[in-house]
């Protein structure tokens, strides 16, 4: 398709200094099991492209899903008119001088998906079928997503990235009830790779194991309350760092672009290169580098080469999350993050792959200096204002720790906290056999609203006095 | 397109093989999307999607396949390709028992055309409207279209000409107005009016202000405060498969909790925007009692979980969530709302609510926007954000006083993958008491 687009963008023409294509060619596969049936197949094969002009002082775009020439150049033109048509109100003045001709190039890596799927649905039948252990339990899942992503962009000053994506996502959840009380635990991987990942993620096994945690939940107490120590496992850090570290960063919020829908940031510009974000063990980074991460590219949408940078160290903000054009804007350095999610949105700032970096202390050592506190994993409620400050998260699974022990499981852990001071309460970073690479698919925000899939690699981390509870009645 | 749409479905009909069956849905939307920032303009575009799903059934088996359109003479080979893969996957399928098809067919045709004005000149009104002001947020508006046809001879069609402009109105830092001018037909003077509304509510911003203490307090829910909550209840409260799987937040009026006597929702296809059918092409029913008088009434039945748990379906969609969301009023004059609230929380809007314990109804957010204290039935301070924790059976039971007499149309101006045709009817709801948190 590459040197089909190629020929076709070649004949386009406009009126505008500066032009671009974004192509993108995505196919999502859906197989899933629930309660030992199949359920059907859906297959999802979309493409299309979006155009984007600049003129001097204004900008434009228009997406179409007809990549025809005669498709592209109705889309040009109309591109065009848009950014003729606001020159003189953008709040950004755009210079088609100033655009980047980008080159980049990447390969998706992975062993290929096989054609034939019986032996996929054999494995997703099977981990139904072993969760199937307790009267109480009303509802058994198990899916996998397949999805393959190539991308070009073109520009008419002679700029080419030609990238490719493979992702294999492995998904289940075990259901379980007695009277008014019901329990879920799920199991979630989703990185980029092919098909060796499903072995690499744990999948396998995890119907029965998530069974038995579901009727464990069932028969637990609920968390109890109070100011108590908190270690978070790597899939709940991935939803505390994604709330309140990655979004407050976000440039275009701070810029007050997001603030009738996502929300505006606690993060001012003047915090940069000086706020204690939060203690001395605090290190988070924006990292495209790691090839299985969900977000990790060789050049973001507006072409921007992405590499590894520092956003916090030992501490102190250093810089937001913002693309290209925000730290024009701002005046601030940035990121490679100006990302879309998909051919018909235009690119805004997004997390990409935002990490803690691992630290020196070992799982059993934070749980051996832990006098009151409750281990959580697994994130099933998440709420914070529209400034990304004062939130409110909750897990699936809790296990209370006393006197340096795990004594029991407790039920519907919550916590709350204010993220402008609860990253100062970092006690103890687990070390690298604690590091996991975990991602969502789910991000939310923008004007036309765009979900998309960000990357979160940690490790456990430990923070002290931290506001606990439990369920039921407030 | 509508034409096309049909000519390519009967196209598709006529070259199936022996015992299958086919079923073609449309989703397409021509949009212009332009986003403001600081009463300017931040990213103007224009979006032209339109994606076809093919279902092929055979032998109670069933698989889909959802692609882009071009809208030329390219969708015919492409939607035969996807359909040669269908029957790849099919071979591949043991027999699916919750399986239901619509095979008697019930075509329908719903159109409203409206007077959009061009979009460059909604841009030129609302720039020169705002003058200056720190107004951010979206418009957007064009034409959404849902169509529908199988091989057992149903058509059905909906088309409509919207827009929705979301938008809201700083002063300055995080004190702000939110407002919205939606409809059919853009009318510069409608939307002047609305502006110069906000503008005067932003008076209230000007006083510093107030941090309350966590505690519970007296507050009023504004129409779109209440959509915020009654929208969480509609992640899996009114879904028959959540309700079977014992998932959903209202699992506690199953076992004989009850909301308040003035509590009926409903939803309602007739006086929606969403199409009269849904994506398999089942025909909604106008109304769908989902709470009567604070009572538990029908769940939403999708086919799949019609067949799985032996219900009749009621034309819900695959996620059986309401998209016409009605709830009836009460007797509160909305203009004696203050004086009826007296000393406590007026609330304009709440945010990114969740569960903080699902199956006890127990849900946390947070106030945003116009949020205010009010003493003696005046308005006294706008507050700083409060987190709230508090059970359904406290907000809409014990604790509802009333429901104001008027109730507000709220179109969703949501806009992930496709334009959103969801809407809601609701009044404001009085409370006794509220819990805050944080």
């Amino acid at each position: 398709m590459l040197a089909a687009l190629r020929d076709r963008f070649r004949t386009l023409h406009s009126t505008a200094p500066f032009w671009s294509l974004r192509y993108i060619d995505e196919v999502r596969e859906q197989l899933a099991v629930r309660n030992d049936t199949v359920e059907p197949p859906a297959l999802v094969m979309d493409r299309g492209a979006m155009l984007t002009a600049v003129c001097d002082g204004g900008y434009g775009y228009c997406a179409t899903s007809d990549v025809s020439e005669a498709g592209l150049q109705a889309a040009l033109d109309r591109a065009t008119a848009w950014a003729e048509a606001t020159r003189s109100a953008s709040v950004h003045r755009y210079e088609p001088s100033g655009m980047p001709t980008p080159r980049g190039r990447r390969i998706a890596t992975g062993q290929a998906i096989p054609a034939a799927r019986n032996a996929l649905y054999d494995l997703l039948a099977a981990e139904s079928r072993a969760a199937r252990r307790d009267p109480r339990i009303v509802e058994r899942y198990a899916a996998l997503t397949l999805r393959t992503v190539e991308q070009v962009q073109l520009t008419n000053t002679g700029g080419e990235v030609h990238q490719q994506f493979g992702y294999v996502i492995s998904h289940a959840h075990v259901t379980a009830n007695e009277g008014v009380e019901t329990q879920t635990r799920s199991f979630s991987h989703a990185q980029q790779g092919g098909i060796e990942l499903i072995d690499a993620s744990g999948f396998r096994g995890c119907g029965e194991r998530l069974a038995e945690e579901a009727v464990q939940l069932l028969l637990a107490p609920n968390c109890p309350s109070g100011k108590l120590d908190l270690l978070l496992m790597p899939d709940q850090m991935m939803l505390q760092i994604h709330e309140s570290i990655g979004h407050p960063l976000e440039l275009d919020r701070i810029l007050g672009d997001e603030r009738n829908y996502a929300g505006t940031s606690f993060v001012t510009p003047d915090m940069f290169g000086a706020y204690r974000y939060g203690s001395r063990l605090l290190n988070v980074t924006f990292d495209p580098t790691l090839a299985c991460e969900l977000a990790s590219y060789a050049c973001d949408d507006e072409g921007t080469p992405a590499e590894k940078v520092w956003l916090i160290r030992e501490g102190i903000l250093e810089r937001p999350l913002g693309g290209r054009l925000s730290q024009l804007r701002a005046r601030l350095p940035g990121t490679a993050n100006a990302r879309a999610s998909g051919w018909n949105r235009p690119p805004i700032d997004r997390m990409a792959n935002l990490n803690v970096e691992p630290g020196a202390t070992p799982l059993a050592e934070m749980i051996a200096g832990i006098e009151r506190g409750v281990l959580m994993r697994t994130n099933v409620s998440w709420s914070i204002d529209d400034s990304r400050n004062k939130f409110q998260f909750g897990c699936e699974w809790g296990e209370l720790i006393e006197n340096g022990r795990i004594t029991r499981v407790v039920k519907n852990p919550n916590y709350r906290g204010v993220s402008s001071t609860f990253w100062r309460s970092l006690a103890k970073v687990g070390n690298a056999d604690t590091f996991e690479v975990h991602g969502t698919l789910y991000c939310g925000k923008g004007e036309p609203n765009q979900a998309i899939d960000v990357g979160h690699a940690s490790p456990a981390c430990l923070f002290s006095g931290v506001d606990v509870f439990g369920g039921h009645a407030p | 397109m509508r034409e096309a749409f049909f000519d390519l479905a009967e196209t598709l009909n006529r070259e199936l093989h022996a015992g299958e069956a086919l079923l073609c849905a449309l989703a397409a939307e021509r949009s212009h999307f332009v986003r403001f920032n600081r009463g300017l303009v931040r990213q103007p575009g224009s979006v032209d999607q339109r994606y076809l799903t093919l279902r092929l059934v055979r032998a109670r088996r069933q698989a889909s396949a959802t692609l882009a359109l071009a809208g030329h003479d390219e969708d015919l080979e492409r939607s035969r390709a996807a359909i040669a893969r269908l029957r790849d996957a099919l071979a591949q399928l043991p027999e699916d028992p919750w399986l239901l098809v619509s095979e008697t067919p019930q075509s329908t045709v719903s159109e409203r055309h409206g007077a959009l004005a061009p979009a460059e000149a909604v841009v030129e009104q609302v720039v020169a409207r705002a003058n200056g002001s720190d107004l951010v947020g979206l418009y957007a508006g064009g034409t959404i279209v849902r169509g529908f046809a199988n091989s057992y001879g149903q058509h059905n069609w909906h088309e409509v000409d919207s827009f929705n402009l979301d938008w809201s109105l700083y002063l300055e830092a995080d004190r702000a107005v939110k407002a919205s001018y939606a409809g059919f037909d853009w009318e510069d003077a409608k939307f002047h009016a609305a502006l110069e509304s906000a503008r005067s509510q932003l008076g209230h911003f000007t006083v510093p202000r107030r941090t309350l203490e966590p505690g519970e307090y007296r507050a009023y829910l504004a129409p779109r405060a209440l959509e915020e909550l009654l929208g969480l209840l509609c992640w899996g409260g009114f879904s028959a498969r959540a309700r079977a799987t014992r998932q959903g937040p209202l699992l506690r009026m199953e076992h004989g909790a009850a909301l308040a006597g003035s509590v009926t929702i409903t939803e309602d296809t007739a006086n929606g925007l969403a199409p009269q059918f849904q994506e398999d092409g089942f025909v909604r029913p106008p109304r769908v009692t989902l709470i009567e008088a604070g009572r538990l009434g029908d769940a939403l039945v999708s086919p799949r979980s019609a067949q799985e748990y032996g219900l009749a379906v009621n034309g819900a969609h695959a996620g059986e969530s309401p998209e016409s969301l009605d709830m009836a009023g009460g007797r509160l004059p909305e203009a004696a709302v203050l004086t009826a609230l007296d000393t406590g929380l007026y609330i304009g809007n709440l945010w990114y609510l969740n569960y903080s314990d699902r199956p006890a109804g127990r849900i946390t957010g947070m106030t945003r926007f116009a949020t205010f204290w009010v003493e003696s039935g005046r308005i006294v301070a706008p507050i700083t954000p409060m987190r709230f924790d508090d059970t359904i059976y406290r907000v809409l039971g014990e604790n509802l006083m009333d429901l104001t007499r008027e109730r507000e149309l709220l179109l969703d101006p949501s806009t992930y993958e496709a334009r959103s045709t969801r809407s809601a009817r609701l009044p404001g709801a009085l409370l006794n008491a509220l819990r805050f948190t944080l």
